[in-house]
């Protein structure tokens, strides 16, 4: 091929890409370069371009709301993503007995994932419906003293968005350690068989080490969808009672388009990104790092 | 693996434990299939029955005129012409969106594997990066953007430009694996009988990209149908797309409140998703499973 014309076809490849890398460049980085900049401005309502520093973090960080949207956040975050890890590990290694059915299942399993966070806060918001919903059906069984009112209790609240978080991901979670485990070298687990181990045995001494890449994308996975959470909120308790159930998520959304407040929203934005950031990049550096192991 | 599972499955304690492991399965089964089984048997009981009965109970005659009423007729605050037109809203939104990306994320992925440039690796890296941002640190700008260029809130286009520009990095991470896996040798043989770059593309790309069109296309329409965020903030009054129209039926009060309408609006938000999950499941999982797996 002639020198001139595989410059012109490199050069038509990277024109090809042009409108992506402007498309990118602006409306990712450009506008989270703007909002990093409007944090450290006073804006209110408009966005206001005098800098006064960093203001709007101080404000965030004295605000009673804010301290709760966090606390919350961690209270959510670690069960969802324990719980999460925990139940798609268990589904996985039952499916993976090699049981009649397990299409079936898996697709039972899996469906959540397809619906909205507004249509699953919906359902479970009915459910959890302390008048009409669980408890009134356990009553109707009998046991009348029962009480569930979670959803409306400020304390207890939050866990209801755990138990519809858990309901809807660990599937996903499933379907990633199920994926793992059919690659698991086959060799080893026969001959520790040989050696008389039990299944049970194999799995917690053999086949889950050998499965950690899974739990580190799985755990970054969940890391960052608990700290994007924000429609499931929505829909289950709008935040509420109070701000009972606020998240960074919310908390931003409240902030910008409810109480007129750029700088502070933005900084509270500026936030959550820089905790998805050091969740993601040495995920992604580790990722495609060049030489990396195919499994 | 087989055969040992063959091997521990015919002993007694084996035997005991298939029995077990089926019983965990079904009723794990049960908890997955719970919510969507409450939102459809709700979604045909009127109201006195709902007082009445248990959240489980079958209904006791199917009441299709709910389901007109929540179709056609139901108000959402000011506009009272049911679910009807905020499904149309999506459909117009999310279908052109879908198409545009993917076939931008297609052509990417294609440049970036096929025809690599100096600086594609970043690209990329940038792009994929965006995949993970919360995207509360790009919506004030956004939205402001988009109000100053005439695609604010009263219009659909202005959403629609955030999905395409948003699902970029999905799409083209999409394609780019499946074309790294491809042998570069045919882009050779085809460039030496004088094929170009549209050429190569479209003779011996396209007819072997069906499955990750599949994938790519099912993946968009699920994430852009589902989303609430964007459409919260870019929508408005009868542009709303159905998300943000179930969410504002659920939270309007009135006198009676009609769960049988909450949850036939549910379902009829959902059902586009699910039915596509059950259709092609599997690309659906290839999707998240893609999602999480890179390199």
């Amino acid at each position: 091929m002639a020198p001139a014309r595989r410059w012109l076809q490199h050069n038509l490849s990277a024109l090809i890409m042009a409108p992506t890398a402007a498309v990118t460049l602006v409306f990712v980085y450009g506008f989270i370069a703007w909002t990093v900049y409007m944090s450290f401005t006073g804006s209110r309502m408009m966005p206001v371009y005098e800098l006064i520093g960093f203001d709007a973090y101080t404000r965030l960080w004295q605000m009673e709301r804010w301290g709760v949207s966090i606390r919350n956040l961690l209270i959510f975050g670690g069960l969802f993503m324990v719980l999460n890890l925990a139940l798609g590990l268990l589904l996985a290694v039952l499916l993976d007995q090699r049981i009649r059915f397990e299409g079936t299942l898996r697709a039972i399993f899996l469906y959540p994932m397809a619906l909205s966070f507004i249509v699953t806060g919906t359902v479970w918001k009915w459910m959890l419906n302390p008048g009409l919903g669980l408890e009134r059906s356990v009553h109707l069984l009998g046991f009348t003293s029962f009480k569930f009112d979670w959803i409306i209790d400020p304390d207890y609240a939050i866990y209801t968005i755990v138990i519809a978080g858990v309901w809807q991901t660990s599937g996903l979670i499933m379907a990633m350690f199920l994926a793992a485990l059919r690659g698991v070298d086959q060799d080893v687990v026969k001959a520790a068989y040989m050696d008389g181990a039990s299944m049970p045995q194999i799995y917690w001494g053999i086949i889950i080490p050998s499965i950690r890449p899974a739990f580190f994308s799985a755990i970054v996975v969940l890391a960052h969808l608990a700290v994007k959470s924000f429609d499931l909120v929505i829909a289950m308790t709008n935040g509420g009672p109070g701000y009972a159930t606020d998240l960074p998520s919310i908390f931003m959304y409240a902030m910008s388009f409810q109480r007129n407040n750029i700088a502070v929203g933005s900084a509270t934005a500026v936030m959550m990104l820089c905790t998805v950031m050091a969740i993601v990049v040495p995920y992604l550096y580790s990722e495609l790092r060049p030489g990396r192991r195919h499994d | 693996m087989t055969e040992f599972r063959s091997a521990y499955a015919a002993t007694a304690s084996g035997r005991l434990g298939r029995y077990g492991l089926y019983a965990l399965l079904l009723l794990f089964a049960a908890y997955y299939l719970a919510p969507l089984y409450v939102m459809l048997a709700t979604s045909f009981k009127p109201p006195e029955e709902m007082r009445e009965s248990s959240l489980f109970a079958l209904p006791r005659m199917l009441q299709w005129d709910t389901w007109r009423m929540t179709w056609s007729e139901v108000c959402i605050s000011v506009n009272c012409g049911g679910m009807k037109p905020y499904f149309a809203n999506s459909l117009a939104v999310v279908l052109p969106a879908v198409v545009i990306s993917t076939l931008i994320g297609a052509i990417n992925g294609y440049a970036l594997t096929m025809w690599p440039f100096r600086g594609a690796n970043l690209l990329f890296g940038l792009l994929l990066f965006s995949c993970f941002i919360p995207f509360q640190a790009v919506i004030l700008p956004l939205a402001q953007l988009l109000g100053a260029v005439g695609m604010g809130s009263s219009t659909g286009w202005g959403v629609m430009t955030a999905y395409i520009v948003y699902g970029l990095g999905f799409t083209t991470l999409f394609f780019r694996n499946y074309y790294v896996t491809l042998p570069r040798e045919l882009v050779k043989a085809a460039t030496i009988d004088g094929a170009g770059f549209f050429g190569v593309f479209w003779h011996i790309l396209l007819p072997i990209s069906a499955p990750i069109f599949v994938v790519t296309v099912i993946w968009q329409f699920t994430q852009i149908w589902n989303d609430f965020l964007f459409a919260a903030t870019l929508t408005d009054g009868p542009g709303q797309t159905i998300t943000v129209a179930l969410n504002n039926l659920v939270k309007t009060s009135q006198a009676t409140k009609r769960y049988d309408v909450d949850m036939a609006a549910a379902v009829i938000t959902g059902l586009p998703t699910l039915v596509v999950y059950f259709l092609a499941g599997k690309y659906f999982v290839r999707g998240l499973t893609a999602g999480a797996v890179k390199g």
